[in-house]
């Protein structure tokens, strides 16, 4: 497979702390094609984030990243801090868990999204601003003009997880990294940004704990545990006739849910 | 903010009353405050409404010069301690580890000099003019300022949306200043004004002792100092630049709390 747009090989991330080795990634293979839309799936500290993290370069020490993360063919790992910094926001981006702590208070939310602009293509504060409005509009903020003034607390969750997909979104990227975008939110905001997602036009990597989201937004399925990729394929497979034991006990559990839920 | 707060209004009012009088204090002194008159050790009365000095100069217009000098000495140590403590305390949260130890130690070290004899020994060192007294304050008094933003640094840094900073590419300089330092910038407000009355109170000191501001440029700390030999006979001479003084520092303490608490988005 030559047009892989990522391809990550025997990834480990070991935070060293006081002695203690702890192993969040261990030896992970994971490849992603251009288009399309993979679930990393699994329950929390299993390294999901961790993983997540390591592509865009983003674990401090005392944590370090082993292995190789080939990115259209260049190992992001020997790039320089300032080539790095190119790749954030501009070709990987990511979008994170807690959209009430991943804007700034003290910006509105139209410069936090003109920043990107700002870093990244050096354009003037109106040009940015501009650009930023327009995104509002694209994440489906209504009023762009006006809320693009107003600051995060001035916005609900749900909104403010769409701003935070319009500044990851922002430079249209190669790859967005959605780690479990929809946890904080409830039902309704998790739905609507599980749409959002889907309108935009790029490759995604969705992490979450829900298979059952997962399995509704992406075509391909990995399932973590411990650190490790212990099953991965297509979502029809993985969901129908799981063939690890732990992938069959979380998609077990989501059925049972539902069933609970349909039987009261 | 500050208007709920009466102690912190009288503190803002009473302030700037001190720093229009200073700032224009040509317009609002008598006299010449280095203007010789004829009554030595005049007692206060309708012509030199604060009396005169030893020398027969008019106490009220000393005093308004005065402010210039002590407000401006302030204004600028207060300066220079943020500009050091604030990015010691920004490099030292925001990197942590071998980096933060050595800033830190530094800071104990620094801390744990008695201050006002440090300063003194520089002094004595350099030649006391009003510029090296503003500096040495500033330099000798960063050491809080730089724990605080250090401390903040530690809480902020922590918060996701300093990681989304990075993930969209800023560099670590953009991420501390324009990310986390505004954040953390209301106790370093409040710090800043506590500092001021801080250093209103060290360069009085100072001058008294004759390492600060040299005469015969006025200033509230030389005053009281040419007021020692005639405690008795011109009391004053000592009370009124006191006075002013403590008005001065507590007016500056009152502001400092009204905003902490208006600053605090806890209450």
């Amino acid at each position: 497979m030559e047009d892989n747009l990522l391809d990550i090989k025997k990834l480990s991330v070991h935070y060293f702390n006081k002695g203690n080795i702890t192993k969040a990634v261990e030896n992970v293979d994971l490849s992603i094609q251009k288009g399309e839309t993979v679930g990393l799936v699994g329950e929390s500290g299993c390294g999901k984030s961790s993983l997540a993290l390591a592509i865009l370069r983003l674990i401090d020490p005392p944590g370090k990243i082993y292995g190789e993360i080939k990115w259209k063919g260049r190992n992001l790992l020997n790039l320089s801090s300032s080539e790095m910094r190119e790749m954030r926001g501009g070709d990987i981006s990511m979008v994170f868990q807690d959209p009430f702590s991943a804007l700034n208070p003290v910006f509105n939310v139209g410069e936090q999204i003109a920043e990107v602009f700002r870093v990244h293509q050096g354009l003037s504060r109106k040009e940015a601003w501009d650009n930023a409005v327009r995104l509002l509009g694209l994440v489906h903020i209504a009023d762009p003009e006006q809320r693009a003034n107003d600051y995060p607390h001035q916005f609900s969750g749900g909104m403010k997880q769409r701003v935070a997909v319009a500044m990851a979104y922002a430079l249209s990227p190669d790859l967005l990294i959605a780690d479990e975008p929809t946890t904080a939110l409830d039902v309704t905001m998790q739905k609507s940004i599980l749409e959002l997602l889907k309108e935009l036009k790029t490759t995604i990597l969705f992490i979450s704990h829900n298979i059952a989201l997962v399995s509704e937004l992406c075509g391909r399925i990995c399932v973590m545990q411990d650190g490790r990729i212990v099953e991965e394929g297509r979502t029809v497979d993985i969901i129908n006739d799981p063939k690890d034991a732990y992938t069959a006990k979380l998609v077990n559990s989501f059925r049972e849910i539902n069933l609970d839920i349909n039987r009261s | 903010m500050l208007k709920k707060n009466k102690l912190a209004m009288f503190g803002l009012i009473l302030l700037s009353m001190l720093v229009i009088l200073a700032a224009f204090a040509p317009i609002f002194s008598p006299y010449d405050p280095n203007a010789i008159m004829e009554d030595h050790i005049a007692a206060p009365s309708m012509k030199h409404l604060f009396g005169t000095d030893d020398l027969g100069r008019d106490v009220l217009s000393r005093l308004i010069f005065g402010g210039r000098v002590s407000l401006s000495v302030a204004v600028i140590a207060v300066a220079v301690s943020l500009t050091i403590g604030v990015l010691l305390g920004c490099i030292s949260g925001y990197y942590g580890g071998i980096l933060d130890e050595i800033i830190m130690r530094f800071t104990d070290i620094m801390l744990s000099f008695p201050t006002i004899f440090l300063i003194l020994a520089i002094q004595s060192v350099l030649t006391p003019n009003i510029f090296n007294v503003m500096i040495v304050i500033g330099a000798t008094s960063w050491m809080g300022i730089a724990r605080l933003v250090r401390g903040e640094f530690l809480a902020l840094k922590e918060r996701e949306f300093v990681e989304a900073a990075r993930a969209i590419g800023c560099s670590n300089f953009r991420v501390i200043f324009r990310h986390i330092l505004p954040n953390s910038l209301p106790p370093v407000i409040v710090a800043g004004t506590l500092g001021m009355a801080g250093a209103i109170l060290t360069e009085s000191a100072l001058s008294f002792l004759g390492l600060g501001v040299q005469p015969p440029m006025a200033s509230w700390g030389n005053m009281l100092m040419d007021s020692q030999s005639y405690l008795l006979d011109a009391p004053w001479m000592a009370i009124i630049p006191g006075l002013v003084i403590v008005l001065a520092v507590l007016s500056l303490y009152f502001v400092g709390e009204g905003l902490r608490e208006g600053l605090n988005p806890k209450e």
